[in-house]
């Protein structure tokens, strides 16, 4: 097989460290986040994350490997395939905290809504890139006709956060296509003209989230536990932090979720505020190394697939964090890369193959 | 340098809206980091005391309560351990089949433990059986498996040894309340514990309670306990010895059985109180066990009172035994010398009132001996008519009636000592004359406690000496030191003169000795006793005198016998109140007579106590330093 000497040379090597370094923090963050009381430390889900991170090292190489413009031609049957599990989830998914997210495949449990976010990624990349600038918004029938079944599925597990994630993406893929700003104007007017009629559709667990939310505090040992518990982890890293495996909120588990989707609270207990601004900033370096692939893209499809795993990358960053210290209501978004859990470190690590893909191949048209 | 590397070329229409989007990057990253330095740096110390707070917890380790003994050394109550059963439904816990097993193993009634399960709210639980025997706790903890949510827990328990023998002196402990709560908290205690309710419990709560100590644990998210950081010992309360001979109080106690009244024991020369026993009485141990609702109803509600102490609670119209201050008041004032005869001839008119004489023919020409001996009450009308009402008030209070004598305990009544003041006072009507004989002996207006009549009995026995009744000899550290020692307290001197004690302890050994002594059923073998009887009068009987004994039961007589032993030098004054006894001599003298014999048998062979205490103690807490000598 013969390679492209310039793929290997243009190959985005800071954003493929810089992602991998990331990803190996989040194995060493599970393992101090599954360490309770007990004096041994168990290696159980740090051991299975190195594993998924194995998975998802392969389906990045698969997604740098094909050209993405040949990827192109594939974007619709692999459209059909998610929105076919996605329904599937409903049918025989497993039901867990009220909702059911998950497909059980004998090995593991699937969780075709991560999966779904990149497809959608695809499908407005594909749909969006043969208009030109400014155009307005009856243009977007045939993408929001593609976003509408995802959307709709994803909303009925119910998981609102994920809901929610899929259209700040699509949202950020449709203003990097150039929708007129006009339109962009009526858009948002519309969708915020929706949001009361919107909740009166949300389960009533959902819309407690989000009173507690308001006042988190109204409730400590119910729903606004979770909130309250992370402040304190996070507060009481204070500057230096408590030091690695040394954080008490969650060693004495009184953090929730804390090896998903509470996990930046664990790293903040033990590593404090300074270990906090290198995660951020390491955080926010990725991103723009994401924008700058985006910068450098020839086409057009190239530059709304950069986009669009950029945004999701940023949004799932931002609302983590933002959940986690209080900023936002609890809506049950992993903190990328970090976080345990199989699909998602697998589907992020497909996006940034994605991303290295479009990077390696600036100079090849 | 990379030959092959095109100047990266953006293709222009992305370019403005790339800017955008790195711009809105940059803002999400200060606002996240601005919001961590806010709950990291400014906010940072105050998230670490709720983490501490969240980890630390503190738990009390309760204090043992001190022990308590009798002047012999004898303990009366201490605390063991004891288990109860609780009950905490978990989120594993699989219905009532635990209960049922529960039930079957220990051969209880399932259906009771279901009933009381159906109270256990959430993680707190309830205790299902109190104070389970050992065989029980054995069994539960073997079938442990089987009985999730089911689980022993320890505590100490007060015992008390003697049952309700002691009940209204010593006193029991109940759960404090939120006025009591309020004023202790700085002295360390929490709701939930505790606390002297009623009697020595009560009033000896500082010394015996001590100061319960506390650890700071580390626990989880579950509040399960970690580890221990550090502790406080706990001070255990100090012991308590009483001035309480428990063979006396127990003579006192097996003769009052069955009987609603009382016995006051004290020591002449001191006023220690060496028994004191109310009946019927309860038992503490229940309180310590924790009533049940039905238990506690029967106590407040029983017609028969066991929780009210009658030995100073109540007061009651003495009767005759009034008869011994008329007597020395009149000799005292000199309105009657002893050898002045008087005639009785069965009743005495007063304006156009008739009162009687309990001898229907009266006791014909009597003195001051014959009058106490045989207690003639037509006599005494005619002496409190000479003395007026003001002149027997102001005698009768030198004795400490009319007043509480002070003794430490609680609800103590103070009696009622009428004169023409108090009548103006209370009815706002003038004193009749025809009311002053009544006094006299005893009845109409006239209420002393039992505790009162034998401080005064005591009094006379003693030369004329009022003591303020005590009970606790001496408070003493568990490593042996004496905190505190207690003695007599002189509430009160009665002159007297030499003759006038002489012609009524005279009188008093005549009423036990003599053939016509109307307690001549107190006489002992063992031992000399002087007393008088007294029959008091519930319901005033017009017309005819009718036998109490076929009177309906409430407004029977109440029997008196107030005495002092031995007579040629005195040493203990009883007082004895059986409700509704009917006649003094028949009914209260013999009791006193028992009374007084306990205490004479009891005497000098303390030896002997000593040891029985020791072996006591071994037993109850095996080789463990001695708490008192």
């Amino acid at each position: 097989m013969q390679i492209d000497r310039r793929l290997v040379v243009s190959f985005d090597w800071p954003l493929f460290v810089l992602s991998i370094t990331l990803a190996l923090l989040g194995i060493v963050t599970i393992y101090s986040a599954t360490c309770s009381v007990d004096e041994e430390c168990s290696r159980y889900l740090a051991t299975k994350q190195s594993y998924w991170l194995i998975i998802g090292f392969f389906w990045m190489v698969v997604a740098f490997s094909v050209d993405y413009q040949r990827l192109n031609r594939w974007v619709y049957p692999i459209y059909g395939a998610v929105v076919i599990l996605l329904g599937l989830v409903l049918l025989v998914g497993i039901t867990s905290g009220g909702s059911q997210r998950w497909l059980d495949l004998r090995f593991f449990a699937l969780q075709p809504s991560e999966l779904a976010k990149i497809v959608l990624v695809l499908v407005l990349a594909k749909s969006l890139c043969y208009y030109e600038p400014g155009y307005s918004l009856t243009a977007l029938g045939v993408p929001l006709m593609l976003c509408a079944p995802v959307l709709l599925l994803v909303l009925l597990q119910p998981d609102l956060g994920t809901a929610v994630l899929i259209f700040l993406i699509a949202m950020a893929v449709v203003v990097m296509s150039g929708l007129r700003v006009r339109s962009l104007v009526y858009f948002t007017v519309a969708a915020i003209a929706a949001l009361p009629v919107g909740w009166q559709f949300l389960k009533p667990y959902q819309q407690t989230r989000i009173w507690t939310f308001m006042n988190p505090e109204s409730d400590p040992l119910g729903a606004g536990y979770h909130v309250v518990q992370s402040k304190i982890a996070i507060g009481s890293g204070r500057l230096w932090g408590t030091g690695y495996l040394q954080g008490s909120q969650n060693r004495l588990e009184f953090l929730p979720e804390q090896h998903t989707d509470f996990i930046f609270a664990v790293f903040a207990e033990e590593w404090g505020f300074s270990g906090c601004v290198v995660l951020l900033t390491a955080y926010t370096l990725l991103i723009l190394l994401a924008l700058r692939v985006v910068r450098r893209a020839q086409d057009r499809f190239g530059v709304l697939l950069a986009a669009g795993v950029s945004a999701m990358l940023f949004w799932q960053f931002t609302i983590n964090i933002g959940m986690v210290t209080g900023l936002l209501p609890v809506v049950g978004i992993p903190l990328p890369l970090i976080s345990y859990g199989g699909s998602s470190l697998v589907t992020t690590m497909l996006a940034l193959g994605l991303l290295i893909n479009v990077s390696m191949r600036r100079n090849t048209r | 340098m990379l030959p092959l590397r095109t100047s990266s070329r953006t293709l222009p229409e992305f370019r403005g809206r790339i800017r955008f989007f790195t711009l809105l990057v940059l803002l999400a990253l200060a606002l996240l980091t601005y919001r961590l330095w806010m709950l990291q740096i400014l906010q940072g110390h105050r998230y670490a005391v709720l983490s501490e707070s969240n980890r630390i917890r503190l738990e009390r380790i309760p204090a043992v309560r001190g022990l308590v003994f009798d002047r012999h050394q004898r303990l009366l109550i201490h605390s063991r351990p004891s288990f109860d059963l609780r009950y905490a439904p978990g989120e594993d816990a699989n219905g009532l089949t635990p209960l049922r097993r529960l039930g079957h193993l220990l051969e209880a009634d399932t259906e009771e433990l279901v009933e009381t399960a159906r109270h256990a709210n959430g993680s707190k639980g309830v205790t299902l059986l109190r104070d389970v025997n050992w065989p029980a706790v054995v069994a539960v903890e073997t079938h442990q498996l089987d009985l999730p949510g089911i689980h022993v827990s320890v505590k100490a328990r007060r015992s008390y040894l003697t049952d309700d023998m002691t009940a209204h002196l010593l006193g029991y402990l109940g759960e404090i309340s939120t006025e009591q709560l309020r004023g202790l908290r700085r002295k360390g205690y929490r709701s939930g514990d505790e606390i002297g309710q009623a009697g020595l419990e009560k009033l000896w709560e500082p010394h015996l309670s001590g100061r319960s100590g506390g650890e700071r644990v580390e626990v989880d998210a579950t509040g399960q306990k970690v580890r221990v950081i550090d502790r406080l010992k706990a001070t255990p309360g100090h012991n308590v010895v009483l001035t309480l001979d428990m063979d006396v109080q127990q003579a006192a106690y097996d003769a009052l059985k069955g009987r609603e009244g009382a016995v006051v024991v004290l020591d002449v020369d001191s006023g220690a109180v060496l028994a004191l026993v109310s009946t019927p009485a309860f038992n503490p141990n229940a309180f310590a066990r924790g009533l049940t609702a039905r238990e506690w109803r029967e106590l407040t509600q029983d017609g028969e009172t066991p929780l009210h102490n009658r030995t100073l609670q109540g007061h009651f119209p003495p009767g005759s035994t009034f008869k011994i201050v008329t007597a020395l008041a009149a000799l005292q004032e000199g309105v009657i010398s002893p050898d002045q005869r008087l005639f009785c001839g069965g009743s005495y008119k007063v304006g156009n009132r008739v009162l009687r004489d309990w001898k229907k023919h009266g006791h014909g020409q009597v003195d001051m001996h014959k009058a106490l001996v045989e207690s003639c009450d037509v006599y005494f009308y005619q002496v409190a008519q000479r003395l007026g009402v003001d002149k027997m008030a102001k005698w009768a209070r030198r004795f400490g009636l009319g007043s509480p004598t002070g003794i430490a305990l609680d609800g103590e009544s103070a009696g009622l000592v009428p004169d023409r003041a108090w009548k103006r006072r209370r009815f706002g009507t003038p004193w009749y004359p025809g009311e002053t004989p009544l006094v006299g002996i005893g009845q109409g207006f006239i209420g002393t406690t039992p505790l009162q009549m034998a401080s005064m009995v005591a009094a006379v026995a003693n030369g004329g000496t009022v003591y303020r009744p005590w009970f606790v000899q001496r408070v003493v550290s568990p490593e042996g030191v004496v905190m505190e020692e207690y003695g007599p307290v002189r509430a009160a001197t009665v002159k007297l003169k030499k003759g006038t004690l002489e012609v009524v302890r005279r009188a008093l050994f005549d009423v036990v000795h003599g053939r016509r002594g109307t307690a001549r059923r107190a006489r002992s073998d063992l031992v000399s006793i002087a007393g008088k009887t007294g029959t008091a009068q519930v319901a005033e009987m017009r017309g005819e005198a009718v036998k109490s004994k076929d009177l309906p039961y409430e407004i029977r007589d109440h029997a008196w016998f107030v005495a002092y032993a031995p007579t040629d030098k005195p040493e203990i004054a009883v007082a004895t109140l059986v409700e509704h006894g009917g006649g003094g001599g028949a009914t209260a003298a013999p009791i006193a007579r028992k009374v007084v014999e306990a205490w004479f048998l009891s005497g000098d062979d303390e030896s002997d106590d000593v040891e029985m205490t020791d072996a006591q103690l071994t037993r109850l807490f095996g080789e463990r330093p001695r708490h008192a000598n």
